[in-house]
């Protein structure tokens, strides 16, 4: 038996893929298989699901009223749902990368007994729990919070009028949330990609003519691309899909698909709709990705290393 | 224009160590290079000459003293306002470039029309043997390749003066021969000034019209390869160019350039000459080199001579290396196998008795250095 193990290099493959087979099959596969087969059954009147098939629950996700597709039937809340939580999640990956870059650039090119410290200071707020670290937004934004306790007290110096500014239950607020939430998960890629950049090439292209302006243009930029195609699919990916920032800093005015779908599952009690919702969603972010990495790649040279 | 291509001036390039203490890595360093030369700067890691380069590049800058550049101080100036260019160690080619676009980086920074940048870049890749690898990027190419593209780069924008640096250093033997014959021919044909470190003093020697031998950040000498090996300055430099034999001894006697030298290794005065002034009574090293000493069987007639014992004996092809024991001290021979046979009593055997006779023309007086 076990000499039949030694000899047969498939068998000991088959092997060691197999716990992580179990575990992919009986949480991934299966439940996804379900959920498609849900997604076209009908809700019961206990919350429970019918297995029929369908199409009822996209058409509601559409706008239209299962057995009316006139447009006197439409209602574009669910679009207006999908389309938020796309350009968020869009908005998000912007402002990220725009934070995250010059954040990286510092650290890449700081003496090398320092990157590690400024590394572990990127790191430290991941070891809080991350629905934690959102009410503290709550705390800060909140309308006697934080930010306006401040802003009351600098205006009180200056003798200003102040009335507190509503920031919590915002869209910015969730864009806040979001942004810091995912800033760390930008740093890192990016920062290994650029502190794998050979510092002689810089010194190459000003012994070329090129200003630092430029050398930043044709050289650090294009090198470091890699780095921002990876932070860009950490980043995108959980956003779109993301409902605790939403729920917490965005309240009843900021409803994500996140939030849709854990609402059809808990509140209205209907998983077959939360279950259609749910593929839309993936869908919906595997298109994007799949645009995204066939135009950039899946910035492979940061994964391998 | 100035007949000084390069000029350095009482530099000073002083660095932090770890452990707070400054060192000068360039000490007082005075370099005039002329217009169209090839010159070296050679010497041990640490010695400078790196340092020297990447202050003419305007990579650092001087603690003191000035770095002209065809007769211009450069002050502070930033690499990209100097007319010079560069030949990196490890090439440092933009990796995400291709072979054209590395080249025409420079005329593009240049903001030179795209027909012209076009023509010249095919220019350079022909003249560096590349003309088919335009659109390859530097990872499909070999090390050579590289290497020439990296030349091309920094010759395309015709610089007054050419920097390399160590740029042989990451070939292969056969390759690296190659290259220092090509590098030398397209130095003649372009006409340029070359400015080329190396610690390799075959690869100074074999290439450079002029040589700085540098150590401890200072130079020691300079000279064509012919003075640098024949006559050298200092212990330094006769040990550090080639191989030497050097004997300890006294000056007894000194009439112009030559000098009675008493060795007591060998309980004989030797007759050598010295270019420096040397008096009677100075402890001196007299140098000679392996291939200057004349080894036989007999002591040779009317030539002073002195018996020794061979103590090692190694054929290397062209020469029969020998370790001879003579007196206190081991000699270092070179015999240059002239003649072709296959007896082995045309050459020397371990154990055998010799005769060693110095001529005073080789042999080289040279002042004990003070510095090690």
């Amino acid at each position: 038996m076990l000499q039949q193990l030694r000899e047969n290099k498939s068998l000991q493959g088959a092997l060691l893929i197999l716990p992580t087979m179990v575990f992919m099959v009986g949480l991934l596969i299966i439940p996804l298989a379900l959920t498609l087969v849900a997604s076209f059954g009908q809700r019961s009147p206990d919350g429970g699901v019918i297995f029929t098939f369908s199409l009822d629950n996209y058409i509601r996700l559409l706008g239209f009223q299962p057995g009316c597709l006139q447009p006197s039937c439409f209602d574009s809340l669910y679009l207006q749902i999908l389309w938020r939580s796309l350009t968020l999640a869009f908005q998000t990956t912007v402002l990220v990368i725009l934070l995250a870059y010059p954040l990286s650039y510092f650290i890449a090119r700081a003496p090398r007994k320092r990157r590690t410290t400024f590394l572990f200071l990127v790191l430290v707020p991941l070891w809080t729990n991350f629905v934690i670290r959102v009410y503290a937004w709550m705390m800060i934004l909140r309308t006697q919070g934080v930010l306006n306790g401040f802003l009351g007290w600098l205006a009180g110096l200056l003798g200003i009028p102040f009335a507190p500014l509503e920031m919590l239950y915002t869209p910015g607020a969730v864009l806040v949330g979001m942004v810091y939430e995912f800033l760390p998960f930008m740093i890192l890629p990016i920062y290994t990609s650029l502190e794998k950049i050979d510092p002689s090439l810089y010194e190459a292209a000003a012994d070329l003519g090129a200003n630092s302006f430029r050398t930043f243009l044709r050289v650090t930029l294009p090198l470091s691309l890699p780095g921002m195609v990876a932070g860009t699919i950490l980043v995108f990916i959980p956003v779109m899909g993301m409902f605790v920032v939403s729920d917490l800093l965005g309240g009843r005015q900021v409803i994500l698909v996140g939030n849709l779908i854990q609402r059809q599952f808990l509140d209205a009690r209907d998983p077959t709709f939360g279950s259609a919702a749910s593929l839309i969603l993936m869908v919906m972010t595997l298109l994007v990705t799949y645009f995204y990495t066939r135009k950039f790649g899946f910035g492979e040279e940061i994964v391998a290393a | 224009m100035s007949e000084l291509a390069v000029e350095l001036r009482d530099v000073v390039k002083t660095f932090q160590t770890p452990e707070g203490t400054p060192v000068n890595a360039v000490d007082r360093v005075n370099l005039q290079i002329q217009n169209g030369e090839f010159f070296s700067m050679l010497g041990s890691s640490g010695c400078g000459k790196t340092t020297s380069l990447r202050m003419i590049a305007g990579f650092e800058w001087p603690t003191s003293g000035e770095v002209f550049i065809a007769g211009q101080p450069q002050g502070h100036k930033p690499p990209f306002q100097r007319p010079v260019n560069t030949v990196f160690q490890n090439y440092a080619l933009f990796q995400h470039m291709t072979v054209f676009d590395n080249v025409a980086f420079g005329l593009q920074m240049a903001k030179r029309p795209g027909d012209e940048i076009i023509r010249r870049v095919g220019e350079a890749l022909e003249m560096v043997k590349l003309g088919s690898m335009e659109k390859r990027y530097p990872r499909q190419l070999s090390g050579g390749q590289q290497q020439r593209v990296a030349l091309a780069r920094a010759l395309v924008n015709r610089p007054q003066v050419l920097l390399l640096d160590e740029p042989l250093g990451a070939l292969d033997q056969k390759l690296r021969k190659e290259m220092q014959v090509e590098l030398k021919l397209l130095q003649k044909e372009v006409g340029i000034t070359f400015i080329f470190v190396t610690h390799d003093q075959e690869e100074a020697l074999s290439m450079s019209d002029r040589i700085a031998v540098m150590s401890l950040g200072k130079v020691l000498q300079i000279g064509s390869p012919v003075e640098i090996y024949e006559r050298p300055n200092c212990r330094f430099v006769a040990d550090f160019i080639g191989e030497t034999n050097f004997l300890e001894g006294q000056v007894r006697a000194v009439d112009g350039e030559k000098v009675i030298v008493f060795v007591p290794a060998l309980e004989a005065e030797i007759a050598g000459v010295g270019y420096q002034s040397f008096h009677n009574g100075q402890q001196v090293s007299l140098s000679v080199r392996p291939e200057k000493i004349h080894l036989a069987e007999q002591p040779p007639d009317g030539q002073k001579s002195f018996p020794v014992r061979v103590t090692q004996v190694s054929y290397i092809g062209s020469d029969t290396r020998v370790l001879v024991q003579a007196g206190k001290t081991t000699l270092k021979v070179a015999e240059q196998n002239k003649i072709s046979t296959l007896d082995p009593d045309a050459y020397f055997q371990n154990g055998e008795q010799a005769f060693a006779s110095l001529t005073p023309e080789n042999t080289l007086v040279l002042p004990v250095d003070e510095v090690p």
